[in-house]
């Protein structure tokens, strides 16, 4: 019964930050998968939620200086809003500089974005704490809920192990409701808007955005839209991601685990499909996160594990592209209610 | 188009299990047999990208640019493991000498012979894929292609081949100018090509994307730009200035420098 315990904590705590990665796909759902935008810098809003949202509301980063900002110990919240409101802006210059031009130019301009911004997590003290990161995050009602639980097993010392094992990680449950609440409301208004005729404008871009400027839409400020809207989805992500981590450092939010892993996830579960995005991101962390047991068994070191596993990603990716391009869900074809009427 | 830099990695490696330096050559850290495993390696990358282009570019090209950018990456991944898988992260040494540089007389500068090695090459580089693109068959036709697609198929241009001697020769110079870089820094690392991935990306954008004259002066400003910024900033910032680059360029002339179409 306690191994089941076990297993069953285990699954919380990967549903949990699948939960999160799933928020990040349905960010890049909405610019890649219905306009088509190129975002090879989702690890950049990523951080920007976490560090906005750790800085609001949790304890100072560092060593004090004259120019922290941050430690304001804010509800959490206000550091969610703070996370979303942050990485919106970056994304709004970053589309203002490039959404006119060919889509290399925003590939290359959010890859840039990324790598400056780990560049500055990763160097500057007084900002981020450098490489020893924000430490002590606040967790979302972790005190009330912690001491309720603590208060509830004193009151009933007599409790089997397994249960008492399995009620401690109360807090656990309680933030993959969060997460998965979030994650169902962002569902929600995803579908609801691909669904509006402001979605259908998105995907006539995707498609060919000549035909969108001929039907009199501002091709430019829909794009816009649709990338700012998904940058600052991710940035919730990172501050889900900041809250429950309770530390971050800029090496949570290096290409592969930041980038890399959502595309296929986005890719694998089926581009333009909010429930494939879901699904894709499910999916591919339980391949990912299954794979790590296999460090143990091969006589191999952590490093070229690792390495192995980058590998086996890489080429499920590739495989998708070849063989099932539309992702486990395609896309619906019609999504108006007006359509095959 | 990220491939290229990554590609360079490969050659690196296979430069390792060829054993080089050997017996240093005249005032150079190294022999002739890393002069063979230079040309070894530029055709062994060229191979290389030739093969994943016939695999998996080749049959995705009718799909769309974007799905090509999402297969790169994912090859990018797969290739910077690969040699990571087999060397290790730490980084690799050509050699560990450590040599001194010499006064040129006449201009009162310090240079390493091993510098002058790396600009002669890459100054022969230069010169030969300006013969190549102007003077050749497959250059004009590379050119041609680069232009509009269409209208060199219709001219009886094979495109398919073009692509290929393109992949052969981008990922051979991707693979020239990470051998040049590990000479200049005696090591190799395989995230090396990722960090030179932002200052080449400002090169190019700072020249105009499809024109290779324009590159090779928006490469010549990175990189001084970037080394004379260590004077005044951390050098930890050295990517970030392309970026700044690649910024203040799409503000006010995102066709670059030399754009003219």
């Amino acid at each position: 019964m306690d191994t089941l315990v076990g297993i069953l904590n285990y699954l919380v705590f990967f549903a949990i930050t699948a939960g999160i990665y799933a928020v990040l796909c349905l960010g890049l759902n909405i610019q890649f998968g219905y306009t088509g935008l190129f975002n090879i810098g989702i690890a950049g809003f990523y951080a920007v939620g976490a560090y906005t949202s750790a800085l609001l509301s949790g304890p100072p980063p560092g060593p004090l200086d004259w120019r922290t900002v941050g430690g304001f110990q804010l509800p959490w919240v206000v550091g969610l809003l703070g996370a979303i409101i942050a990485s919106g802006i970056i994304a709004f210059f970053i589309g203002l500089l490039t959404l006119r031009l060919k889509e290399d130019y925003l590939a290359i301009a959010t890859i840039g974005i990324a790598e400056v911004i780990r560049l500055i997590l990763k160097n500057e003290g007084w900002l981020s704490n450098t490489v020893w990161g924000i430490k002590h995050i606040p967790s979302p009602l972790h005190q009330p809920i912690e001491a309720g639980v603590s208060s509830f097993l004193k009151g009933h010392p007599q409790l089997s192990p397994w249960l008492i094992h399995f009620i401690s990680n109360a807090y656990n449950w309680f933030y993959l409701a969060l997460v998965l609440v979030i994650l169902g409301l962002l569902y929600w208004v995803s579908e609801r808007s691909i669904r509006s005729p402001w979605g259908r404008v998105l995907r006539t871009i995707r498609e060919d955005e000549a035909i969108a400027a001929v039907s009199g839409k501002n091709v430019f400020s829909f794009k816009l839209q649709s990338f700012v809207l998904g940058a600052m989805v991710m940035g919730m992500a990172g501050s889900l991601y900041a809250h429950y981590a309770k530390f971050i450092d800029a090496s949570s939010f290096e290409p592969l685990y930041g980038t890399f892993l959502i595309w296929v996830m986005l890719i694998a579960g089926g581009s333009g499909n909010s429930k494939g995005a879901i699904l894709g991101a499910f999916l591919i962390w339980g391949i990912w996160a299954g794979t790590d047991f296999l460090t143990g068994y091969l006589a191999l070191s952590a490093t070229r594990v690792a390495s192995l596993r980058v590998i086996a990603i890489a080429i499920l990716l590739e495989l998708v592209l070849l063989l099932r391009p539309q992702g486990l869900l395609g896309e619906e074809k019609a999504v108006s209610k007006m359509m095959g009427k | 188009m990220s491939l290229g830099a990554f590609l360079a990695l490969i050659s690196l490696t296979l430069l390792r299990g060829l054993g080089i330096p050997g017996t240093p050559f005249g005032p150079l850290s190294f022999g002739l047999p890393m002069i063979l495993a230079f040309f070894i390696a530029l055709l062994l990358t060229g191979l290389a990208a030739i093969i994943i282009d016939r695999i998996l570019y080749l049959r995705l090209r009718r799909t769309g640019p974007i799905v090509l950018l999402v297969a790169s990456i994912g090859v990018s991944f797969f290739l910077r493991n690969i040699i990571q898988f087999i060397w290790g992260p730490q980084p690799q040494y050509y050699f560990k000498a450590i040599q001194i540089a010499r006064k040129i007389p006449l201009l009162g500068i310090r240079i390493k012979p091993d510098e002058v090695f790396i600009i002669i090459v890459a100054a022969l580089l230069v010169i030969g894929l300006h013969f190549f693109l102007q003077k050749t068959k497959t250059g004009k036709a590379m050119r041609a292609a680069s232009d509009n697609m269409e209208l060199a198929r219709v001219s009886g241009i094979d495109t398919e081949k073009v692509i290929m001697w393109t992949w052969a020769i981008g990922a051979s110079l991707a693979a020239a100018g990470g051998i040049l870089a590990g000479i200049e820094d005696k090591f190799i690392t395989p995230d090396m090509g990722w960090q030179m991935l932002l200052p080449i990306f400002a090169a190019v954008i700072l020249g105009g994307i499809g024109n290779p004259y324009g590159a090779m002066a928006g490469g010549m400003i990175i990189g001084l730009s970037g080394e004379i910024s260590t004077a005044f900033i951390s050098t930890a910032y050295k990517p970030a200035v392309a970026f700044v680059i690649i910024v203040i360029m799409l503000l006010i002339k995102p066709r670059g420098l030399f754009g003219t179409r």
